[in-house]
């Protein structure tokens, strides 16, 4: 069995057996914080497909990330909570929004994209503060967890494992669209687009594709958070938030299968431990980010993929 | 609508985008320049805010607060350069921007640590706190008159320090082509460096004017430096002129949006929707703005390169 394989195969044991044992040793307050993990790590791992594999700097990825759990809010307000119904609905609205961005931004290139993406998701940001009647810059409550056919997700464990098995599988299917054809592709456009065209690729309708995807699944990341938190607000939206996720990517390795999770758990496992400790949390936090910047240049899952293979190359 | 309200509201849009072109103006040469978007250069605009606050408070003069912000945020910004910008110079924009963002992280918990949680109050001088009769009907704030003359008058020497001076040949040609300059024998470490203390104090001079103005608080920075970075997309990254061109629009379709859209919604709109829809476009506009420009001049109005 290959190192590499044998560690997933654990961190996958880990997890599933996480909320079975942790109550026995007292650490039953924290399946709650791994849900929130897992949910951001699927958030960042979306970020990861157009921002790793596409070569897409998009500074606007918490505005799908928000509506698909406003959408999830929103409805669950006006008595809709069949997770059957508002679930795809949540990622039905979020590709026409995502289309329309990406139809309108992937014509600028470089940091004109990041600024256009940027200023997308600030008019989203403030179109959803206006939502008076969806308590506007305060966010709004929800009326209770969606519902889904046998499982009731206001169960701890019970929403646990719903959200472990939507994370992992649409992890996987991630990778899968990465080694398909189209994920090939993708990353010969982010290498070199006017090679790509020159060959015949579809390059803008690929990227478009790669956008809307890559914003579904950050839908799907915002449905899950709406129910975990039974809470939204245009918050979720501001561009500090796409900043965040844009760090979780980048710390946790660009264009690297793992570097999404590996980001998300090690961003917020950090801010929660650092919390413990002190107010000014941020600080650490910021001298840690300057140390990866200069040190480690590939992200955490760089520096592992690269310490196994040296490890491997010595034997 | 009275002419004096739209008077008094061009000038508000005026004195807002004279102060977001100062903080262009540094931010655009450093990314025309060293090529690096630097997220943190909101973070010298809140040093000199608080900078400047706090010399308001030992010694109650103005001029002082503003100098001393200047030479302050300009030592921070060489030592910014020195250790961390000069190595990013190489790098991609992606690790650009999270190294300023870390910045970012580290400037806000340090002022709230050196002053505290609270918004910092920054007096502004009693001399100048009343309001100036400008026309029979019009009177307008002392405080902010003097933002725009000093905006004005730095706008110009600006504009002669590029184009009239020796250096401002050197930062020209280091935006139009780094390399080509590089080839010609431009001391570009030392060029890097003076463009860099040059954007600090830029911005800290306009932290140190908005203070009385504006809440001195840990994150000004990151409100500001979003505004900003639409300024000089609209205008082009690099370019100066894009960059005041840019600032004055941001200014004055922000200032009148809040002022006159509500109202002039609600002549075609009924008083519910047009008081909610009002200032919701209000908000939006710029990046409406922003938006429209780019999908029409991908490269902003007055491309820098290329």
């Amino acid at each position: 069995m290959k190192k590499s394989s044998l560690t997933g195969a654990l961190v996958l044991a880990l997890l599933l057996a996480f909320p079975l044992v942790a109550p026995a040793l007292d650490l039953g307050f924290y399946v709650s914080f791994v849900r929130r993990v897992l949910i951001f790590a699927l958030a960042a791992s979306s970020l990861n497909l157009i921002l790793g594999y596409g070569g897409m700097v998009a500074l606007g990825h918490a505005a799908f990330f928000g509506a698909g759990a406003y959408v999830v809010a929103m409805l669950s307000v006006e008595g809709l909570s069949n997770a059957l119904i508002a679930w795809p609905l949540a990622l039905l609205v979020t590709a026409l929004l995502a289309l329309f961005v990406g139809l309108v931004s992937l014509r600028t290139r470089g940091v004109y994209f990041i600024m256009i993406t940027l200023a997308f998701a600030q008019m989203v940001y403030y179109i959803f503060i206006s939502l008076r009647k969806y308590g506007g810059e305060d966010g709004v409550n929800l009326s209770s967890h969606s519902k889904l056919p046998w499982l009731e997700l206001s169960n701890e464990n019970t929403f646990y494992y719903v959200v472990l098995v939507i994370v992992l599988a649409s992890l996987w299917l991630m990778n899968r669209f990465v080694q398909a054809r189209f994920g090939q592709a993708l990353q010969g456009i982010r290498e070199n687009e006017a090679r790509m065209e020159a060959l015949g690729y579809p390059v803008m309708r690929l990227k478009l594709l790669a956008f809307v995807l890559a914003a579904c699944f950050a839908a799907l990341a915002g449905v899950l958070l709406a129910n975990h938190n039974l809470f939204v607000s245009p918050s979720l939206m501001h561009w500090t938030e796409s900043a965040n996720l844009i760090i979780m990517v980048i710390v946790g390795g660009m264009g690297l299968k793992y570097g999404g999770l590996v980001g998300a758990a090690v961003m917020l496992s950090l801010e929660e431990f650092l919390r413990l400790y002190t107010d000014y949390w941020h600080m650490p936090l910021g001298a840690l980010l300057l140390a990866i910047v200069l040190l480690a240049p590939h992200g955490l899952a760089g520096l592992w993929n690269s310490a196994v293979k040296k490890k491997e190359a010595v034997k | 609508m009275s002419s004096t309200l739209i008077a008094e509201q061009l000038l508000n849009g005026l004195q807002f985008g004279l102060m977001l072109f100062l903080i262009a103006a540094g931010l655009t040469l450093v990314f025309g320049i060293l090529d690096i978007l630097n997220v943190a250069h909101g973070s010298l605009y809140m040093a000199g805010a608080y900078v400047a606050a706090q010399t308001m408070q030992w010694t109650g003069s103005l001029l002082a607060s503003i100098v001393v912000a200047a030479v302050v945020t300009g030592v921070v910004g060489l030592v910014i350069e020195l250790v961390l910008i000069r190595k990013l110079v190489v790098r991609d924009h992606l690790a650009q921007v999270l190294g300023t963002f870390a910045i970012i992280l580290i400037a806000n918990d340090l002022v709230k640590m050196l002053w505290g949680p609270a918004p910092m109050m920054m007096n502004m001088p009693a001399s100048l706190s009343g309001p100036v009769r400008l026309l029979p009907d019009l009177l307008y704030p002392a405080y902010r008159l003097l933002i725009i003359a000093v905006g004005l008058a730095l706008a110009l020497g600006l504009y002669l320090f590029v184009t009239r001076t020796r250096a401002g040949v050197l930062v020209r040609a280091g935006a139009s082509n780094r390399q080509m300059a590089t080839l010609m024998g431009v001391r570009v470490p030392l060029l890097f460096l003076g463009v860099f203390v040059l954007g600090a104090v830029l911005a800290a001079i306009a932290g140190a004017l908005l203070g009385p103005v504006t809440a001195v608080q840990a994150g000004m920075g990151e409100q500001i430096l979003i505004l900003v970075l639409v300024c000089i997309v609209i205008g082009g990254i690099g370019s100066m002129r894009g960059a005041f061109v840019g600032a004055l629009l941001v200014g004055f379709v922000d200032t009148a949006g809040r002022a006159f859209l509500p109202t002039l919604l609600k002549t075609f709109l009924s008083p519910a929707v047009a008081s909610s829809v009002g200032p919701t476009l209000a908000a939006i506009s710029i990046y409406l703005l922003m938006a429209v420009v780019l999908v029409f001049r991908p490269a902003g109005l007055f491309p820098a390169r290329g």
